[in-house]
């Protein structure tokens, strides 16, 4: 009797295997755990593309609002604007941070595409967008009202996402500063 | 014979353009980066060895050439310029791209199976082969 048990374990190796390279399946390898979250974001000046004013997150001390990384060569950008735009006709603070791009062709990629933007900084170099560990456009970041990262999104921000992510984050933030 | 020595040939052949090719990559990187000292180009190649491109996840920072890769490139050159260490290179990085971008993992608390379960499974494997080989032995007494 005790050594049918043995006789199992085999399978159950491989039961166990198959269900860790099962679950690998569904697995996106380009995500990547952000280290930033739960930390300041980190200080920068830069060009604002619409106005004289630099952009800094100065600009947006004391609310929680998002952080967008987009440039207009990103394809999958255009995925997400609807959704920008929505969410900014809600009355969210969206901010964008334009990741190595060419100011007139931001400019035109907004006009086609819609402005849902409170300020728009200018990244050309990029250095902004290593400071904050951007690896790819677009991504969006969920800032609160003391300047702390608390969520980023890899990739075209949907409804989805938006609801199950950033909403509940949100609304628990706000319920933090009203009490 | 005859084929030994075409096979001989043929590995000289591969080992020849393969370290050709190190030479030449090595050549390239530095032309672009001019650095003051040996060392500071030696530290340069094999940071850019060890470091993840983030972009194409399989290609080190040397090989890549996605944007994001080239601007981490520039930042390491930067940072070995103004002569920094090894460790506080790969500090600033890990900073805001997290352990992922290093090549091989550090060792910590979540990273103790990594480095140890190998050396579990074998002794596991040890166990089991001395165990099933005493019974064999056992029942041919």
């Amino acid at each position: 009797m005790k050594k049918n048990i043995w006789y199992l374990l085999p399978l159950f190796v491989f039961i166990l295997l198959g269900g860790l390279l099962f679950r690998g399946l569904s697995l996106n390898p380009h995500w990547l755990p952000s280290v930033k979250l739960g930390k300041r974001i980190p200080d920068f000046q830069l060009p604002s593309l619409t106005s004289q004013q630099l952009f800094s997150p100065l600009q947006w001390k004391g609310k929680t609002v998002l952080l967008n990384v987009w440039a207009s060569w990103c394809s999958a950008c255009t995925e997400e604007q609807q959704v920008l735009l929505d969410l900014a006709q809600k009355g969210i603070k969206i901010y964008g941070l334009n990741y190595k791009d060419d100011s007139q062709q931001a400019l035109n990629w907004l006009e086609t595409w819609g402005n849902p933007y409170q300020a728009v900084g200018l990244d050309e170099g990029g250095r902004v967008g290593i400071d904050l560990g951007v690896y790819g456009t677009p991504e969006t970041f969920l800032i609160d009202s003391a300047g702390m990262i608390q969520y980023r999104h890899t990739g075209p921000l949907t409804m989805t996402i938006w609801e199950k992510e950033f909403l509940p984050r949100m609304l628990s933030l706000e319920r933090g500063v009203s009490t | 014979m005859r084929w030994r020595s075409f096979f001989g040939m043929f590995f000289l052949f591969l080992l020849n353009s393969m370290s050709y090719a190190n030479v030449q990559g090595a050549n390239q990187l530095t032309s672009l980066y001019p650095l003051d000292t040996p060392q500071q180009e030696a530290q340069f190649n094999h940071l850019l060895k060890d470091l993840r491109c983030l972009v194409c996840q399989n290609q080190d920072l040397s090989d890549s050439n996605a944007p994001l890769a080239k601007d981490l490139r520039r930042e390491v050159y930067v940072l070995v310029q103004s002569r920094k260490s090894d460790g506080e290179i790969t500090q600033y990085l890990t900073a805001r791209y997290g352990d992922f971008i290093l090549f091989k993992p550090p060792f910590k608390g979540s990273t103790v199976f990594l480095w140890f379960g190998p050396i579990v499974f074998l002794c596991i494997g040890f166990v089991i082969f001395w165990k099933s080989s005493l019974r064999k032995s056992s029942q041919c007494n």
